[in-house]
């Protein structure tokens, strides 16, 4: 065990740049974005997302905001076809995902699902260690090899800042790392399948403020790399960390813009009214 | 007044509690009173000598192979059907499918069926059949008296369990046989907990595999042939007029009971190394 991991260590730290200069090449070839076009979202007889259009811009943090049951969630889940699961939900309209519509008759739910890495409300680790969570996604997308996975675990477990807190423990359960520790743990997992886009639900709510900024911090360094949309209920993270803002009203976006702008120059009446306070 | 509500209520869980314990103790005491004397290594190891219905000499090893082999083989059969239709109904379906309320009503029906109906239905099946009373018709017609026991409480156990596993594991990007394995790890001791209560019924029912099992003093040594098991052979001698043989069958209860103590105790076992990692 010992000396595995010892031999681990050893070879990460080279490999961690070459990973990274990887997915800069990768990026800098495709044409990473996303489009919406005339998006509608139906549950049962409600209409929860109303005649969506949207463009989020690439490497760059987007952070939606708005009350409690706009429709913040729901649009998120249309991103990765989540709602695939639900068939009460309808969706009509067009999401391109790197010009690819997703709701098109010939596309792969799972290929959707690999580009966007996704990180929940609360964490919700896999019953198995510590290492197997981060491995598990990278193993049913096909890397078998000890070698390829061991690499892969160590360098998202280090992108996290998780690899030197449990280093000596990354065979035990990951029920028992700390709530912050388990979130942190997600996002390697999630990232461990090399996805382009990030989507955060709320993923910070559960966590103490220092996680929270841990987490926070973590977003500022992957928006480097990867297009993050985060769904978000506290206004101040989102002036501290978004790029964008988009502020939804039921299942309506009433305002898009840069996150200085939005802040400082709202123009619509309901958004001066959601940033003072007068609901939310 | 307040207070007086206060103290009645708890006197009356107190009670409760009590006559429970009480209960216990005193089908424990009677058991291990009237059948310790009787319970020697012969009980164990020997088959019935000849006369044994007289109350004479041997054991009950025929009845105690015959109920692990009948329980062993129900178990097997009950487990194969059971996780893939609990699998099925909870990931598979939708939330609000009729498919699979119908089957969870169908289940609640089944569950709620006497063991000698079943026994009387395995019995004129065997017949239809042509085939007589044996191992394999006691192993079938027990594994339809514990199906619905453990489907129904291993799927209630499923349907606790929240949304946020299979959520993740889906927006991993994993395909639904990929996520029903993983969650499976996490519902290994709700499962175990479906199967013990399924042995508990299983092992000591005595109605169902009346007709279907038969009762021998021999070993079966295939599945076609009869099969003794314990809940008959306590029932056989306790019908005994000679108070020898009725003690007889409280030791056999004795053995009964500690069989059903070492399986739960070992399906806890393994259950507990299966899911080191449980949440």
């Amino acid at each position: 065990m010992i000396s595995t991991n010892q031999h681990l260590t050893s070879s990460t730290t080279n490999s961690f740049i070459g990973m990274n200069e990887a997915i800069t090449l990768k990026k800098l070839i495709t044409n990473q974005s996303i489009k919406i076009e005339n998006l509608d979202v139906y549950i049962e007889d409600q209409h929860i997302l109303k005649d969506i259009n949207l463009t989020i811009p690439e490497k760059s943090i987007t952070c939606i905001i708005g009350p409690s049951g706009c429709g913040k969630s729901t649009f998120l889940k249309t991103l990765n076809r989540m709602h695939d699961e639900s068939p009460e939900v309808k969706i009509s309209g067009k999401v391109f995902v790197d010009d690819e519509n997703i709701y098109g008759p010939h596309v792969n739910v799972i290929d959707t699902r690999k580009k966007m890495g996704l990180l929940a409300q609360r964490p919700c680790p896999l019953p198995m260690s510590i290492f197997e969570n981060v491995a598990y996604g990278p193993r049913i997308h096909g890397i078998k090899r000890r070698k390829a996975v061991n690499q892969t675990v160590i360098q998202y477990l280090q992108y996290v800042g998780l690899w030197d807190e449990v280093r000596d423990r990354v065979r035990t359960s990951a029920t028992r790392l700390s709530i912050g520790q388990q979130q942190r743990l997600c996002l390697a997992r999630g990232l461990a399948i090399e996805p382009e886009y990030i989507l955060g639900d709320e993923a910070t709510s559960a966590l103490d403020p220092l996680s929270t900024k841990k987490i926070e911090e973590l977003f500022v360094k992957l928006k480097e790399k990867y297009t993050i949309i985060l769904v978000t209920h506290t206004l101040r993270q989102a002036k501290r960390i978004a790029d964008h803002i988009i502020f939804m009203y039921m299942g309506k976006i009433i305002e898009a813009g840069p996150t200085e702008e939005f802040f400082n120059n709202p123009k619509k009446q309901l958004t001066k009214d959601y940033l003072s306070g007068s609901f939310s | 007044m307040k207070h007086l509500e206060e103290k009645i209520f708890k006197v009356i869980m107190i009670c409760a509690a009590m006559i429970i314990l009480g209960v216990l103790v005193y089908i424990i005491a009677t058991v291990f009173y009237r059948g310790l004397p009787s319970l020697t290594l012969d009980m164990i190891t020997k088959l019935p000598g000849g006369g044994f219905y007289l109350g004479k000499e041997g054991g009950v090893l025929n009845a105690i192979v015959g109920s692990l082999y009948i329980i062993i083989g129900s178990l097997a059969i009950s487990i194969l059907i059971s996780v893939p239709l609990v699998m099925y109904i909870n990931f598979y379906l939708p939330a609000k499918s009729i498919f699979s309320s119908l089957i969870r009503f169908s289940l609640d029906i089944l569950f709620g069926i006497p063991s000698i109906v079943y026994g009387a239905f395995g019995f004129a099946l065997m017949i239809f059949l042509g085939v007589r009373a044996s191992l394999l018709g006691g192993i079938l017609t027990v594994a339809m008296l514990i199906m619905p026991i453990m489907m129904r409480s291993f799927d209630e156990i499923t349907r606790l369990l929240s949304h946020e596993l299979p959520d993740a594991l889906l927006s991993l990007g994993a395909t639904k046989y990929e996520m029903v394995k993983v969650i499976m790890k996490q519902l290994m001791p709700g499962l175990v907990t479906a199967i013990l209560l399924a042995i508990g019924r299983g092992i000591g029912d005595a109605a169902t595999v009346l007709f279907t099992a038969g009762y021998t003093d021999n070993i079966p040594a295939s599945l076609n042939q009869p099969a003794a098991t314990l809940p008959l052979s306590i029932f056989f001698q306790l019908g005994s007029p000679v108070e020898e043989v009725q003690n007889r069958a409280y030791a056999s209860a004795i053995i009964l009971t500690v069989i059903i103590l070492i399986l739960s105790f070992s399906a806890r076992y393994f259950s507990s190394r299966f899911s080191k990692n449980k949440i």
